[in-house]
């Protein structure tokens, strides 16, 4: 099996807390991966340890089959593996090219900062990816007077410039109306359709369950079961988390 | 009907035309606001000035005056600018000026070489601001904590080791070092302010078209965001800290030539108004927000009002009045301007 992403006992504890058992966890070529399980489960620690912020105290990871060693924000992103996080990591009071270019400025060959063209890409990204009509919106906008679903495009779009491998998700459809679901919904499958792979993390079964080709359910930082979603109803698959979260086993 | 005859089209046109025309004004204004805001105080404090005593104000040494003076303290508000967006505080900087020149003293006795001196008291000024960043990160500390207590302990290590006693500086007047530091260009412009206005640049290019600028603001910002896309937030803060400590090393051997002089009480007096020079010019006291040009105007307005108190024929009692009452409407402007340019 061609796995773009292969963790292998990996752990993680913060002082007394042991977030994350010794798992194992693997993300195919093209493949959006559904993570599901309650709050403490690990997700966020697991994609955490994925993205490069934290070190994982054990286990090994494998990107394209090759091991990786002390990841790093910085590495993992070269890598190719853009998370977009709940909170979203804007800076608020930061202009719209400044965010998009966050922690990965672009300069010219002087090492200065290339202003001009990182304005010029935010303004194409506006256009042609993040659907901002308005002209009241410029890339010397500010942040903070966007809205919920406005803050999640720029996420996105910032993991689409910058040519991602494999796009983490971290409940991204917190705050969002209907609509802009929807949209986010029909986002992922693009992913998809691109070739790409995805990390799908939600509280909310059926989003996971509408986009995703497997579904991994976490519970106390372990993993408790894996589905393929054409294998399961989505029913069984509310009865079993529920089950999961009442006692930690499936059946 | 075609809509160029319909005269209902033609005003929503016209209407729509004008409503560009204030949004691009108000991009301006949300852009630029802060800045305009405080140059106009200096317009105004300075016409204030200019009609209640032309004798002195429309004359040319009160301004040699000014440019001699108030860059010791702007060379240090240019780069605390950095360490208060980044969300961060440093009150250590009077210390570290007088650390500096202690150096300079002590070296220039040892090797004979004002050159050699300075930059020793140049390293040592990064150094020491450097620790400052190191305290702050790797121990988590809080910066006003952390730099309150090397403040005290660089200051007690200055009075230590001269025993409270004074050092002419005599000897290096008229050396290369001391025309091209304190100076006067054409017998009338302070070298100094040829300095402050080469590291205003400087410092601007920095913060404005550089990653650590740009690194500068998104950790002042949301540091947490900033860690998540792997900007090196720690770093990012240690090196601001380093610069303030270059700078007021800078500052310090400025301000000693100037009167040929080391005092061991040098830098102290510089502290309020150097940060209300960076408060005034518009930088947020909560990080993320802050501009050099603000700064550097702020610094002349701190720098213009005890002059022109005495010379408007107030008392000098009257200064620190008049510079509270500043400070707070300027500040006071600012956050107004803040939340009406946020909407």
């Amino acid at each position: 099996m061609d796995y773009i992403l292969e963790m292998r006992n990996v752990s993680k504890r913060f002082g007394e807390v042991q977030a994350l058992q010794p798992v194992n966890f693997v993300v195919a070529r093209n493949e959006v991966v559904g993570l599901v399980g309650d709050n403490g489960a690990g997700k966020s620690t697991l994609i955490k340890i994925i993205t490069g912020y934290h070190q994982p105290d054990t286990g090994e990871i494998y990107f394209n089959g090759k091991k990786i060693e002390h990841l790093t924000v910085a590495k993992a992103r070269d890598l190719g593996i853009e998370p977009v996080y709940q909170e979203r990591a804007l800076a608020d009071q930061q202009t719209l090219w400044r965010n998009i270019f966050m922690g990965r400025e672009l300069v010219t060959y002087a090492g200065l900062l290339d202003v001009k063209k990182m304005r010029q890409e935010t303004q194409k990204l506006m256009r042609e990816s993040m659907g901002f009509t308005s002209a009241a919106v410029t890339p010397d906008s500010v942040v903070r007077t966007f809205s919920g679903g406005e803050k999640q495009g720029v996420a996105i779009v910032r993991a689409l410039y910058f040519q991602a491998e494999l796009i983490i998700l971290d409940e991204p459809t917190m705050g969002l109306s209907l609509s802009e679901t929807r949209k986010l919904l029909d986002f992922v499958r693009e992913i998809k359709r691109a070739g790409k792979s995805c990390i799908f993390i939600d509280h909310n079964v059926f989003h996971v369950y509408t986009v995703a080709d497997r579904i991994v359910v976490l519970d106390r930082g372990a993993v408790a079961g894996e589905f393929l979603t054409k294998d399961i109803t989505l029913e069984s698959l509310m009865d079993k988390m529920y089950r999961v979260a009442q006692t930690g086993s499936l059946d | 009907m075609t809509s160029r005859e319909d005269p209902a089209v033609a005003v929503s046109q016209r209407r729509l035309l004008w409503e560009e025309w204030e949004d691009g004004l108000a991009r301006f204004a949300r852009k630029y606001g802060l800045q305009i805001g405080i140059i106009c105080v200096l317009l105004v404090i300075w016409g204030v000035f200019i009609i209640g005593a032309p004798a002195t104000f429309l004359s040319r040494e009160i301004y040699a005056a000014f440019m001699s003076t108030i860059p010791f303290f702007a060379l240090i508000a240019l780069p605390l600018t950095l360490v208060i967006i980044a969300g961060e505080i440093d009150l250590c900087f009077p210390s570290i000026m007088a650390m500096g020149t202690l150096v300079f003293v002590k070296v220039l006795e040892a090797t004979g070489s004002p050159g050699v001196a300075f930059v020793f008291c140049l390293v040592t000024g990064f150094l020491i601001g450097l620790l400052n960043g190191v305290i702050v990160v790797r121990l988590g500390i809080p910066s006003l904590v952390a730099t309150i207590g090397t403040q005290f302990f660089w200051r007690g290590v200055v009075l230590v080791v001269t025993g409270g006693h004074p050092a002419s500086l005599v000897p290096v007047k008229g050396t290369f070092l001391y025309q091209v530091l304190v100076g006067r260009l054409g017998g009338y412009v302070p070298a100094q302010m040829l300095w402050t206005i080469f590291v205003a640049v400087l410092v601007w290019v920095i913060l404005n078209r550089h990653k650590f600028g740009a690194h500068v603001y998104l950790t002042g910002d949301n540091r947490e965001s900033a860690r998540l896309m792997g900007v090196n937030v720690a770093r990012t803060r240690m090196m601001t800290f380093a610069l303030v400590g270059l700078a007021a090393a800078f500052s310090g051997i400025l301000a000693s030539l100037e009167v040929n002089y080391f005092w061991v009480t040098l830098g102290e007096g510089y502290l309020m108004k150097t940060l209300a020079s960076v408060y005034l010019g518009g930088t947020s006291a909560f990080g993320g927000v802050g501009t050099i040009l603000g700064t550097f105007v702020g610094c002349f307005i701190i720098g213009t009002i005890e002059a022109g108190t005495v010379a408007v024929g107030l008392s000098g009692f009257w200064t620190q009045l008049i510079y509270g009452l500043i400070i707070v409407l300027s500040v006071a402007m600012h956050a107004a301007l803040n939340r009406r340019l946020a909407k």
